[in-house]
Protein backbone atom coordinates (compact mmCIF):
# COMPACT_ATOMS: atom_id res chain seq x y z
CA UNK A 1 0.00 0.00 0.00
CA UNK A 2 2.27 3.02 -1.02
CA UNK A 3 -0.49 5.48 -1.32
CA UNK A 4 -0.12 5.24 2.69
CA UNK A 5 1.01 8.68 3.73
CA UNK A 6 4.17 8.72 5.94
CA UNK A 7 3.30 9.27 9.54
CA UNK A 8 5.50 11.65 12.31
CA UNK A 9 5.36 9.26 14.56
CA UNK A 10 3.72 5.76 15.26
CA UNK A 11 3.14 4.60 18.81
CA UNK A 12 2.74 0.71 19.02
CA UNK A 13 1.46 -0.06 22.81
CA UNK A 14 -1.56 1.18 24.76
CA UNK A 15 -0.63 1.26 28.39
CA UNK A 16 -0.35 4.33 30.61
CA UNK A 17 3.38 4.75 28.08
CA UNK A 18 1.53 4.36 25.34
CA UNK A 19 -1.67 6.44 25.59
CA UNK A 20 0.69 9.26 27.67
CA UNK A 21 2.44 9.66 24.52
CA UNK A 22 -0.47 9.80 22.23
CA UNK A 23 -1.69 12.56 24.48
CA UNK A 24 1.91 14.40 24.20
CA UNK A 25 2.27 14.10 20.41
CA UNK A 26 -1.09 15.02 19.51
CA UNK A 27 -1.11 17.78 21.17
CA UNK A 28 2.21 18.37 19.70
CA UNK A 29 0.09 18.38 16.30
CA UNK A 30 2.20 15.32 15.40
CA UNK A 31 -0.93 13.26 14.45
CA UNK A 32 0.23 10.02 16.22
CA UNK A 33 -1.05 6.60 14.89
CA UNK A 34 -1.54 4.66 17.51
CA UNK A 35 -1.31 0.43 17.66
CA UNK A 36 -3.21 -0.51 20.80
CA UNK A 37 -2.90 -3.70 20.30
CA UNK A 38 -5.67 -6.59 21.32
CA UNK A 39 -4.26 -5.78 24.76
CA UNK A 40 -5.42 -2.33 25.09
CA UNK A 41 -4.83 -0.81 28.13
CA UNK A 42 -1.81 -3.23 29.23
CA UNK A 43 -1.71 -4.32 32.58
CA UNK A 44 -4.11 -2.15 34.34
CA UNK A 45 -6.95 -3.82 32.47
CA UNK A 46 -6.68 -6.47 35.01
CA UNK A 47 -6.04 -5.06 38.22
CA UNK A 48 -8.76 -3.53 40.56
CA UNK A 49 -8.25 -0.43 42.70
CA UNK A 50 -5.50 1.70 42.01
CA UNK A 51 -4.33 3.63 44.95
CA UNK A 52 -1.48 5.41 43.95
CA UNK A 53 -2.06 7.65 40.96
CA UNK A 54 -2.14 10.58 41.76
CA UNK A 55 -4.75 12.72 41.59
CA UNK A 56 -7.62 10.14 42.42
CA UNK A 57 -7.58 10.29 46.26
CA UNK A 58 -9.98 7.60 46.66
CA UNK A 59 -8.76 5.78 44.34
CA UNK A 60 -9.28 4.64 40.63
CA UNK A 61 -10.41 1.23 38.84
CA UNK A 62 -7.09 0.22 36.71
CA UNK A 63 -9.80 -0.22 33.76
CA UNK A 64 -11.22 2.94 34.20
CA UNK A 65 -8.06 4.98 34.38
CA UNK A 66 -7.57 3.26 31.42
CA UNK A 67 -10.90 4.39 29.33
CA UNK A 68 -10.02 8.22 30.76
CA UNK A 69 -6.44 8.19 29.01
CA UNK A 70 -7.85 6.58 25.68
CA UNK A 71 -10.40 8.81 25.94
CA UNK A 72 -7.77 11.58 26.79
CA UNK A 73 -5.74 10.85 23.68
CA UNK A 74 -8.49 10.66 21.33
CA UNK A 75 -9.76 14.04 22.24
CA UNK A 76 -6.53 15.14 20.97
CA UNK A 77 -6.48 13.78 18.34
CA UNK A 78 -4.64 10.52 18.29
CA UNK A 79 -5.62 7.93 15.80
CA UNK A 80 -6.32 4.80 17.85
CA UNK A 81 -6.18 1.30 15.98
CA UNK A 82 -7.03 -1.52 17.94
CA UNK A 83 -4.74 -3.95 15.69
CA UNK A 84 -2.03 -6.04 16.51
CA UNK A 85 1.51 -5.33 14.93
CA UNK A 86 3.15 -8.15 13.41
CA UNK A 87 6.80 -6.92 12.45
CA UNK A 88 8.59 -3.44 12.44
CA UNK A 89 11.70 -2.18 10.62
CA UNK A 90 12.98 0.42 11.74
CA UNK A 91 16.54 1.00 10.62
CA UNK A 92 15.99 3.36 7.89
CA UNK A 93 14.89 7.29 7.75
CA UNK A 94 11.46 6.20 7.14
CA UNK A 95 10.16 3.17 9.52
CA UNK A 96 7.66 0.48 8.76
CA UNK A 97 4.97 -1.16 10.98
CA UNK A 98 3.30 -3.95 9.48
CA UNK A 99 0.08 -5.17 11.01
CA UNK A 100 -1.59 -8.65 11.79
CA UNK A 101 -3.91 -7.32 9.02
CA UNK A 102 -1.43 -7.68 7.00
CA UNK A 103 -1.31 -3.51 6.35
CA UNK A 104 1.92 -1.69 5.82
CA UNK A 105 2.38 1.85 8.17
CA UNK A 106 5.10 4.20 7.57
CA UNK A 107 6.36 7.05 9.86
CA UNK A 108 9.87 9.05 10.71
CA UNK A 109 9.63 8.35 14.27
CA UNK A 110 8.44 5.28 16.29
CA UNK A 111 7.51 5.03 19.92
CA UNK A 112 7.92 1.83 21.70
CA UNK A 113 5.42 0.84 24.72
CA UNK A 114 4.07 -2.54 24.15
CA UNK A 115 4.59 -3.41 28.11
CA UNK A 116 5.53 -5.97 29.81
CA UNK A 117 3.14 -9.67 29.46
CA UNK A 118 2.55 -11.99 32.73
CA UNK A 119 4.90 -14.77 33.20
CA UNK A 120 4.18 -18.58 33.20
CA UNK A 121 5.57 -21.27 35.04
CA UNK A 122 5.97 -23.08 32.19
CA UNK A 123 5.25 -26.58 34.06
CA UNK A 124 3.13 -29.45 33.32
CA UNK A 125 -0.66 -29.16 33.14
CA UNK A 126 -0.23 -25.18 33.27
CA UNK A 127 -1.11 -24.80 29.66
CA UNK A 128 -3.11 -27.50 28.58
CA UNK A 129 -5.50 -26.00 31.55
CA UNK A 130 -5.53 -22.30 31.47
CA UNK A 131 -9.06 -21.17 31.22
CA UNK A 132 -9.66 -24.31 32.85
CA UNK A 133 -9.11 -23.82 36.52
CA UNK A 134 -5.57 -22.26 35.60
CA UNK A 135 -5.22 -18.01 35.26
CA UNK A 136 -3.65 -15.12 35.63
CA UNK A 137 -6.35 -12.85 35.89
CA UNK A 138 -7.50 -12.74 39.52
CA UNK A 139 -9.62 -10.12 38.79
CA UNK A 140 -11.40 -11.81 36.04
CA UNK A 141 -11.53 -15.10 37.08
CA UNK A 142 -12.19 -14.91 40.82
CA UNK A 143 -15.56 -14.70 40.61
CA UNK A 144 -15.68 -18.53 39.42
CA UNK A 145 -13.80 -19.53 42.93
CA UNK A 146 -16.72 -18.79 45.53
CA UNK A 147 -15.98 -21.03 48.42
CA UNK A 148 -13.65 -22.94 46.69
CA UNK A 149 -9.78 -23.99 48.00
CA UNK A 150 -7.21 -22.09 45.20
CA UNK A 151 -3.87 -21.31 45.28
CA UNK A 152 -1.73 -18.12 43.87
CA UNK A 153 1.83 -19.21 42.61
CA UNK A 154 4.38 -16.51 43.16
CA UNK A 155 6.18 -14.48 46.14
CA UNK A 156 5.93 -11.11 44.76
CA UNK A 157 3.25 -7.72 45.59
CA UNK A 158 0.99 -9.39 42.66
CA UNK A 159 1.22 -12.56 44.42
CA UNK A 160 -0.13 -10.84 47.54
CA UNK A 161 -2.58 -8.61 46.18
CA UNK A 162 -4.29 -11.47 44.29
CA UNK A 163 -4.62 -14.00 47.07
CA UNK A 164 -6.05 -11.25 49.11
CA UNK A 165 -8.42 -9.71 46.85
CA UNK A 166 -9.36 -13.78 46.06
CA UNK A 167 -10.54 -14.46 49.82
CA UNK A 168 -13.40 -12.19 48.84
CA UNK A 169 -14.65 -15.16 46.91
CA UNK A 170 -12.12 -18.11 47.97
CA UNK A 171 -12.84 -20.79 51.30
CA UNK A 172 -9.24 -20.68 50.96
CA UNK A 173 -6.16 -19.48 49.21
CA UNK A 174 -2.85 -20.71 49.58
CA UNK A 175 0.24 -18.87 48.26
CA UNK A 176 2.70 -21.41 46.75
CA UNK A 177 6.41 -20.19 46.63
CA UNK A 178 9.40 -21.46 45.73
CA UNK A 179 11.82 -19.60 48.00
CA UNK A 180 11.69 -18.88 51.64
CA UNK A 181 11.84 -14.87 51.35
CA UNK A 182 9.24 -13.13 49.77
CA UNK A 183 9.92 -9.70 47.44
CA UNK A 184 6.38 -8.52 48.10
CA UNK A 185 6.97 -5.71 50.07
CA UNK A 186 6.19 -5.47 53.66
CA UNK A 187 3.05 -4.02 53.83
CA UNK A 188 1.37 -6.20 50.86
CA UNK A 189 3.04 -8.81 52.96
CA UNK A 190 1.94 -8.12 56.19
CA UNK A 191 -1.41 -7.85 54.88
CA UNK A 192 -1.79 -11.30 53.42
CA UNK A 193 -0.13 -12.67 56.35
CA UNK A 194 -2.85 -10.97 58.83
CA UNK A 195 -5.68 -12.30 56.37
CA UNK A 196 -6.90 -15.89 57.97
CA UNK A 197 -8.04 -17.17 54.85
CA UNK A 198 -4.49 -17.15 53.23
CA UNK A 199 -1.57 -19.45 54.41
CA UNK A 200 1.69 -20.14 53.07
CA UNK A 201 3.72 -22.85 51.38
CA UNK A 202 7.25 -21.74 50.85
CA UNK A 203 10.39 -23.51 49.36
CA UNK A 204 7.53 -25.23 47.22
CA UNK A 205 7.32 -26.19 43.58
CA UNK A 206 4.12 -27.31 41.23
CA UNK A 207 3.10 -29.34 38.50
CA UNK A 208 -0.82 -28.67 37.95
CA UNK A 209 -2.79 -31.69 37.63
CA UNK A 210 -6.42 -32.50 36.44
CA UNK A 211 -8.34 -33.82 33.18
CA UNK A 212 -10.76 -31.85 31.91
CA UNK A 213 -10.37 -29.08 35.08
CA UNK A 214 -8.15 -28.58 37.61
CA UNK A 215 -8.14 -30.53 40.65
CA UNK A 216 -5.14 -30.03 42.32
CA UNK A 217 -1.46 -29.12 43.01
CA UNK A 218 1.35 -31.81 42.71
CA UNK A 219 3.38 -29.92 45.47
CA UNK A 220 7.02 -30.28 46.04
CA UNK A 221 9.00 -29.14 48.97
CA UNK A 222 12.56 -28.15 47.22
CA UNK A 223 14.68 -28.85 50.69
CA UNK A 224 13.25 -32.07 51.62
CA UNK A 225 11.81 -33.79 48.11
CA UNK A 226 9.05 -34.56 49.79
CA UNK A 227 5.88 -34.61 47.42
CA UNK A 228 2.02 -34.14 48.02
CA UNK A 229 -1.34 -33.31 46.50
CA UNK A 230 -3.08 -29.96 47.19
CA UNK A 231 -6.39 -30.22 46.34
CA UNK A 232 -8.03 -27.13 45.12
CA UNK A 233 -9.56 -26.03 41.94
CA UNK A 234 -8.67 -23.15 40.91
CA UNK A 235 -4.45 -22.09 40.52
CA UNK A 236 -3.35 -18.22 39.99
CA UNK A 237 -0.29 -17.89 38.24
CA UNK A 238 1.72 -14.32 39.40
CA UNK A 239 5.46 -14.94 38.97
CA UNK A 240 5.73 -12.04 37.14
CA UNK A 241 6.62 -10.43 33.84
CA UNK A 242 8.60 -10.35 30.82
CA UNK A 243 8.49 -7.46 28.97
CA UNK A 244 7.09 -7.95 25.26
CA UNK A 245 10.20 -6.67 23.18
CA UNK A 246 9.70 -9.84 20.82
CA UNK A 247 9.10 -7.50 17.76
CA UNK A 248 11.93 -5.57 18.28
CA UNK A 249 14.28 -7.89 20.00
CA UNK A 250 16.85 -8.19 16.74
CA UNK A 251 16.25 -4.38 15.68
CA UNK A 252 16.73 -2.43 18.76
CA UNK A 253 19.52 -2.88 22.08
CA UNK A 254 17.79 -5.23 24.63
CA UNK A 255 19.30 -6.39 27.69
CA UNK A 256 19.36 -10.41 28.57
CA UNK A 257 16.41 -10.15 30.02
CA UNK A 258 14.76 -8.47 26.90
CA UNK A 259 13.98 -5.38 28.44
CA UNK A 260 14.78 -2.41 25.63
CA UNK A 261 18.07 -0.28 26.66
CA UNK A 262 17.88 3.25 26.30
CA UNK A 263 20.68 6.33 26.35
CA UNK A 264 21.13 7.21 29.87
CA UNK A 265 18.35 9.52 31.27
CA UNK A 266 16.61 9.65 27.56
CA UNK A 267 13.85 7.27 25.71
CA UNK A 268 16.09 6.95 23.07
CA UNK A 269 17.08 3.19 22.13
CA UNK A 270 19.86 2.27 19.84
CA UNK A 271 18.27 3.01 16.82
CA UNK A 272 17.50 6.40 15.60
CA UNK A 273 13.98 7.79 15.44
CA UNK A 274 13.43 4.82 17.69
CA UNK A 275 12.07 5.18 21.49
CA UNK A 276 11.07 3.25 24.17
CA UNK A 277 8.79 4.05 27.20
CA UNK A 278 7.23 1.94 30.04
CA UNK A 279 7.57 -1.27 31.25
CA UNK A 280 8.87 -2.42 27.84
CA UNK A 281 12.09 -0.44 29.23
CA UNK A 282 11.63 -0.71 33.15
CA UNK A 283 12.97 -3.41 35.28
CA UNK A 284 12.91 -1.11 38.51
CA UNK A 285 9.34 0.51 38.92
CA UNK A 286 7.26 -0.52 37.08
CA UNK A 287 4.42 1.66 38.33
CA UNK A 288 1.69 3.44 36.21
CA UNK A 289 3.22 6.40 37.33
CA UNK A 290 6.31 6.13 36.46
CA UNK A 291 4.90 4.18 32.74
CA UNK A 292 2.87 7.45 32.21
CA UNK A 293 6.14 9.91 32.90
CA UNK A 294 7.96 8.06 30.76
CA UNK A 295 5.91 8.07 27.89
CA UNK A 296 5.56 11.86 27.85
CA UNK A 297 9.20 11.56 27.72
CA UNK A 298 9.40 9.62 24.71
CA UNK A 299 6.87 12.13 23.04
CA UNK A 300 9.28 14.71 23.89
CA UNK A 301 12.34 13.23 22.85
CA UNK A 302 10.42 12.39 19.81
CA UNK A 303 9.14 15.34 18.69
CA UNK A 304 12.27 17.08 19.27
CA UNK A 305 14.00 14.46 17.30
CA UNK A 306 11.85 14.90 14.53
CA UNK A 307 12.09 18.71 14.77
CA UNK A 308 16.24 18.37 14.80
CA UNK A 309 15.89 15.76 11.61
CA UNK A 310 13.58 17.94 9.60
CA UNK A 311 15.56 20.68 10.19
CA UNK A 312 18.87 19.18 8.61
CA UNK A 313 17.02 17.23 6.18
CA UNK A 314 15.42 20.91 4.35
CA UNK A 315 18.97 22.21 4.37
CA UNK A 316 20.03 19.03 2.74
CA UNK A 317 17.59 19.38 0.15
CA UNK A 318 18.16 23.04 -0.18
CA UNK A 319 21.81 21.96 -0.89
CA UNK A 320 20.76 19.50 -3.22
CA UNK A 321 18.70 21.90 -5.13
CA UNK A 322 22.12 24.07 -6.09
CA UNK B 1 -31.69 -15.40 6.89
CA UNK B 2 -29.94 -12.49 7.68
CA UNK B 3 -28.09 -11.97 11.37
CA UNK B 4 -27.76 -8.64 13.38
CA UNK B 5 -25.26 -6.36 12.36
CA UNK B 6 -24.50 -5.79 16.58
CA UNK B 7 -23.56 -8.86 19.12
CA UNK B 8 -26.90 -10.19 20.87
CA UNK B 9 -27.39 -9.95 23.90
CA UNK B 10 -28.40 -13.23 25.60
CA UNK B 11 -29.82 -14.52 28.98
CA UNK B 12 -29.13 -17.96 30.77
CA UNK B 13 -33.55 -18.21 29.85
CA UNK B 14 -32.57 -17.04 25.99
CA UNK B 15 -29.24 -19.12 25.07
CA UNK B 16 -31.32 -22.43 24.33
CA UNK B 17 -33.59 -20.28 21.56
CA UNK B 18 -31.13 -18.05 20.65
CA UNK B 19 -27.56 -20.04 20.70
CA UNK B 20 -28.48 -24.00 20.45
CA UNK B 21 -31.14 -23.38 18.11
CA UNK B 22 -29.76 -21.11 15.58
CA UNK B 23 -29.48 -22.23 11.94
CA UNK B 24 -26.05 -19.64 11.83
CA UNK B 25 -23.24 -20.41 13.64
CA UNK B 26 -22.75 -18.05 16.59
CA UNK B 27 -19.75 -16.76 18.86
CA UNK B 28 -20.68 -16.49 21.88
CA UNK B 29 -18.44 -14.36 23.91
CA UNK B 30 -18.72 -14.88 28.17
CA UNK B 31 -17.80 -11.48 29.76
CA UNK B 32 -19.06 -9.26 33.21
CA UNK B 33 -18.65 -5.70 33.67
CA UNK B 34 -15.63 -6.31 36.25
CA UNK B 35 -13.20 -7.74 33.67
CA UNK B 36 -10.47 -5.70 31.87
CA UNK B 37 -9.79 -8.06 29.41
CA UNK B 38 -13.19 -8.17 28.47
CA UNK B 39 -13.53 -4.43 27.65
CA UNK B 40 -10.63 -5.27 25.12
CA UNK B 41 -12.41 -7.75 22.88
CA UNK B 42 -15.54 -6.42 22.95
CA UNK B 43 -15.12 -3.65 20.11
CA UNK B 44 -13.20 -6.62 18.15
CA UNK B 45 -16.64 -8.63 18.76
CA UNK B 46 -18.69 -5.47 17.49
CA UNK B 47 -16.55 -5.40 14.08
CA UNK B 48 -16.49 -9.21 13.42
CA UNK B 49 -20.43 -8.94 13.86
CA UNK B 50 -20.67 -6.02 11.60
CA UNK B 51 -18.52 -7.94 8.78
CA UNK B 52 -19.71 -11.13 9.02
CA UNK B 53 -22.98 -10.59 9.33
CA UNK B 54 -25.11 -13.53 7.42
CA UNK B 55 -23.12 -16.11 8.55
CA UNK B 56 -22.24 -15.27 12.03
CA UNK B 57 -24.08 -13.90 14.95
CA UNK B 58 -21.91 -12.65 17.72
CA UNK B 59 -23.62 -13.06 21.36
CA UNK B 60 -23.01 -11.76 24.18
CA UNK B 61 -23.78 -13.09 27.44
CA UNK B 62 -22.94 -11.77 30.98
CA UNK B 63 -21.65 -14.30 33.25
CA UNK B 64 -22.55 -12.19 36.72
CA UNK B 65 -26.29 -12.08 35.93
CA UNK B 66 -25.94 -15.73 33.96
CA UNK B 67 -24.36 -18.01 35.99
CA UNK B 68 -25.53 -21.67 34.92
CA UNK B 69 -24.86 -20.92 31.12
CA UNK B 70 -21.62 -20.47 32.21
CA UNK B 71 -21.60 -23.50 34.62
CA UNK B 72 -23.07 -25.90 31.94
CA UNK B 73 -20.21 -24.92 29.57
CA UNK B 74 -17.06 -24.86 32.22
CA UNK B 75 -16.26 -21.42 31.79
CA UNK B 76 -14.42 -20.35 35.03
CA UNK B 77 -11.63 -17.61 32.97
CA UNK B 78 -13.27 -14.39 30.96
CA UNK B 79 -13.45 -13.51 28.32
CA UNK B 80 -13.95 -17.37 26.98
CA UNK B 81 -15.39 -17.14 23.47
CA UNK B 82 -17.33 -20.22 22.37
CA UNK B 83 -18.18 -20.41 18.63
CA UNK B 84 -21.27 -22.94 18.48
CA UNK B 85 -22.90 -24.73 15.70
CA UNK B 86 -25.69 -26.87 15.08
CA UNK B 87 -26.14 -26.08 19.18
CA UNK B 88 -23.11 -28.00 19.90
CA UNK B 89 -19.44 -25.85 21.11
CA UNK B 90 -17.45 -26.43 18.57
CA UNK B 91 -13.92 -23.70 19.13
CA UNK B 92 -13.15 -22.39 22.54
CA UNK B 93 -10.99 -19.30 22.52
CA UNK B 94 -9.93 -17.89 26.47
CA UNK B 95 -8.15 -14.17 26.55
CA UNK B 96 -8.68 -11.47 24.85
CA UNK B 97 -7.57 -11.41 21.30
CA UNK B 98 -6.88 -9.22 17.81
CA UNK B 99 -9.48 -9.40 15.16
CA UNK B 100 -7.00 -11.32 12.78
CA UNK B 101 -6.37 -14.16 15.36
CA UNK B 102 -9.90 -14.62 16.27
CA UNK B 103 -10.97 -15.01 13.00
CA UNK B 104 -8.33 -17.21 11.68
CA UNK B 105 -9.55 -19.43 14.87
CA UNK B 106 -13.12 -19.87 13.52
CA UNK B 107 -12.07 -19.24 10.10
CA UNK B 108 -12.80 -23.02 9.17
CA UNK B 109 -16.39 -23.17 10.87
CA UNK B 110 -18.08 -20.22 9.19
Amino acid sequence: MSSQPTHDVIVIGSGPAGYTAAIYTARAQLHPLVFEGTSFGGALMTTTEVENYPGFRSGIQGPELMEEMREQALHFGADLQMEDVESVSLAGPIKEVVTAGGETHRARAVILAMGAAARYLGVPGEQELLGRGVSVCATCDGFFFKNQDIAVIGGGDSAMEEATFLTKFARSVTIVHRREEFRASKIMLERARANDKIRFLTNTTVVVEGESTVTGLRVRNALTGQESTLAVTGVFIAVGHDPRSELVRDVVDVDAEGYVQVWGRSTATSVDGVFAAGDLVDRTYRQAITAAGSGCAAAIDAERWLADTRDSGTTEMIGAHR
Amino acid sequence: MSTATTPLTVTDESFAADVLASTTPVLVDFWAAWCGPCKMVAPVLEEIAQEKSGVLTVAKIDVDANPSTARDFQVVSIPTLILFKDGKPLTRIVGAKGKAALLKEIADVI
